[in-house]
């Protein structure tokens, strides 16, 4: 970071240089070192991100109830990778096996999942304000896993019955926006009917909330809402893994395309970008990322909304870099803010409230970083 | 290589802007276009890019009809430079004439070394290479267009489309982007744009095509900008005079009139 800032200063004074020659010889200078520098630069932070992740990975079972010391957890994993035979308790097998690392891996994907679609929204809506939900899916989500807890199914039904409604809302949000803008295909068409989904379905889940029976299912409906990963058990895992990797492999492949579309419509395709089929594709994977999401950790808000900015601060706007450090740092934030979840008091705080305690701050402090672009 | 519009009409579902467009423009040819707010000047760029279907006709490029080309074939032939604006992004300067490359990448791949070189050598022909590691939301308006000129010559396109290019400028920025797209065009580029200055097409363009609710004329400058037609186009009064420059050149202007 330093060398490229020197880089700038010194071409910012030798443009300003009279000496034509020499101010064309420092510049060939810039021009040969500038972009491998950037390249090495961003390489090494999404080296360092992923070392973090690593990191907040183990030490998560660190901590909490039945924390696990590092050494034994490492002895383990290698007993069970090299198949010796346990040399540990049933308990300590139980806890990891079936309650923690299934934990673990759920929070990584979820916090992942929600920055990349975030990341991939704010460009195809060319919007830095937009988060994942924009379309409908987590209203959708939502509104399936209420009625789910309504009818008493279990919790892999709940899981499943949340994710084919999110699926449901962003396809009526699809479907509603093209018969109204036929032709032209309008992103603000798209987006102003999203808004109209979500608040569809969100009255529906009052609705549901409103018939529900106060002693029992409200309050277990209003619990699974606001998010948290305290029933997460192996069996969930498959329904977020995925739809996960299947959502994500397509973002990540054409992401360097997702660059042109924040210049808008005419311009990416003059560049030579199908702009319906690219935004067709982000829209169909982040619809699967937000909806399984959702449908496995409850509406867990501002993940979607700050870790893309974050990432640009890092990294710079190119997704080429943007989105593989988003979904480093999404993965890590919401391990760290599961982590604190069940770790700050003995009761479980639900994971909505803290990624908006700790992201609503956060958030002003990076409108006040940026404040010259924002006015 | 030629762009050769036939017999094209043009316009939206239930609105033809324009008909019976035919024109042609040879490499190396700089066309200026000419007209009032609301005639179809932007109706006729976004048919020739391929952003709506025309209605009646064709465009050809080198004879092959360009209806059924897809984005990046069109992409790869011609470049377009629309007004500059600002994306919601801080991406640098060198990033933003990259994106020129997309055309020639695989679907999944971003620019190479070589991608690099060809989006630095652009920056070059047009002197601003100073400007590659700057961030282009930071840059004035003038060394916007002069990026998004880069950008275009970034897809190694053989036709440049340039949609208003001195808008928000001011006169010396105007001036030297004029004389750079002028440069452009005899190193054999085929150049089409879009001014609302007579004298623009008088300083740059050998050719003017003048849209106007009589329907499009197009010829050698001197011919198509005349007292009487920037009356009938624009209806104002002007007179237009010859000057000559510091080399003895005659250069004509357009001058408004009072009354």
């Amino acid at each position: 970071m330093k060398i490229s800032n020197m880089l700038k200063r010194n071409q910012q004074m030798q443009s300003s240089n009279a000496v034509k020659d020499k101010f064309r010889q420092s510049d060939t200078v810039a021009v040969n070192d500038g972009p491998k520098i950037k390249v090495r630069k961003n390489g090494l932070v999404l080296a360092i991100l992923s070392v973090l992740l690593i990191v907040i990975f183990l030490w998560s079972f660190t901590v909490g109830r039945y924390a696990v010391p590092l050494p034994q957890l490492l002895t383990v994993f290698f007993s069970k990778l090299s198949g010796q035979s346990a040399a540990w308790s049933d308990a300590l097998e139980t806890v990891l096996f079936n309650i923690r690392i299934p934990r673990i891996i759920v929070a990584l994907i979820i916090g992942a999942v929600l920055a990349a679609s975030g990341a991939a929204f704010q460009g195809i809506f060319r919007n830095p304000m937009v988060s994942p939900d924009i379309l409908g899916a987590s209203a959708g989500a939502g509104f399936g896993a209420s009625l789910a807890i309504l009818y008493s199914l279990d919790s892999l039904t709940i899981q499943l019955v949340a994710f084919v409604f999110g699926i449901i809302a962003v396809l009526m949000t699809y479907l509603v926006s093209g018969l109204i803008s036929r032709r032209n295909n309008s992103v603000l068409v798209l987006v102003l009917t999203g808004m109209v989904v979500t608040s569809l379905f969100s009255a529906f889940i009052s609705l549901i909330k409103f018939t529900a029976d106060p002693n029992n299912k409200l309050p277990e409906i209003t619990f699974w809402l606001m998010g948290g990963l305290s029933s997460i058990k192996p069996k969930n895992i498959p329904l977020i893994l995925v739809p996960s990797i299947i959502g994500i492999i397509p973002m990540l492949l054409f992401r360097y395309k997702l660059n042109a579309l924040s210049f808008g419509e005419e311009e990416a395709q003059s560049l030579g970008i199908d702009t319906k089929k690219i935004r067709f594709i982000y829209i169909i994977c982040a619809t699967l990322l937000t909806s399984s999401a959702v449908a496995t950790g409850g509406m867990i808000g501002w993940v979607g909304l700050i870790i893309p900015h974050l990432a640009r601060i890092l990294v710079g706007p190119n997704y080429k870099f943007m989105l593989p450090a988003s979904i480093l740092l999404g993965g890590s934030y919401l391990l760290l803010i599961d982590d604190l979840s069940r770790t700050i008091f003995t009761l479980e705080i639900p994971l909505s409230i803290l990624t908006a305690i700790i992201g609503a701050p956060f958030f002003i402090y990076l409108l006040y970083r940026s404040r010259s672009a924002w006015t | 290589m030629i762009l050769e519009v036939k017999d094209a009409s043009l316009g939206y579902a239930k609105r033809t802007v324009l008909s019976n467009i035919s024109f042609e423009v040879e490499a190396g040819e700089l066309l200026c276009l000419l007209g009032p707010n609301g005639v179809g000047k932007t109706t006729l760029f976004k048919s020739i890019l391929g952003f709506i279907a025309l209605k009646g006709g064709e465009i050809t490029l080198g004879g092959q009809n360009i209806q059924h080309w897809s984005k990046p074939h069109l992409a790869r032939a011609i470049g377009y430079v629309p007004q500059a604006h600002t994306p919601p992004f801080p991406y640098t300067v060198l990033d933003v004439v990259l994106m020129g490359r997309i055309a020639h990448l695989g679907p999944f791949s971003s620019p190479s070394r070589n991608d690099v070189k060809i989006a630095e050598g652009s920056l070059d022909r047009l002197g601003v290479s100073f400007l590659k590691d700057r961030t282009y939301t930071e840059i004035s308006g003038g060394e916007r267009q002069m990026v998004l000129i880069a950008r275009a010559l970034t897809q190694t396109p053989r036709i440049l489309i340039l949609d208003e290019p001195t808008s928000n400028l001011d006169y010396g920025n105007q001036v030297r982007v004029l004389l750079q797209i002028k440069k452009l065009s005899e190193e054999g580029i085929a150049v089409v744009m879009t001014s609302h200055f007579p004298n623009h097409a008088f300083l740059c363009s050998p050719k003017v095509a003048l849209l106007n609710r009589n329907g499009f004329e197009i010829g050698m400058t001197d011919d198509i900008i005349t007292e009487r037609n920037m009356k009938e186009t624009y209806g104002i009064n002007v007179r237009i005079t010859k000057l000559s420059d510091n080399h003895g050149a005659e250069i004509k202007n357009c001058v408004a009139l009072r009354n």
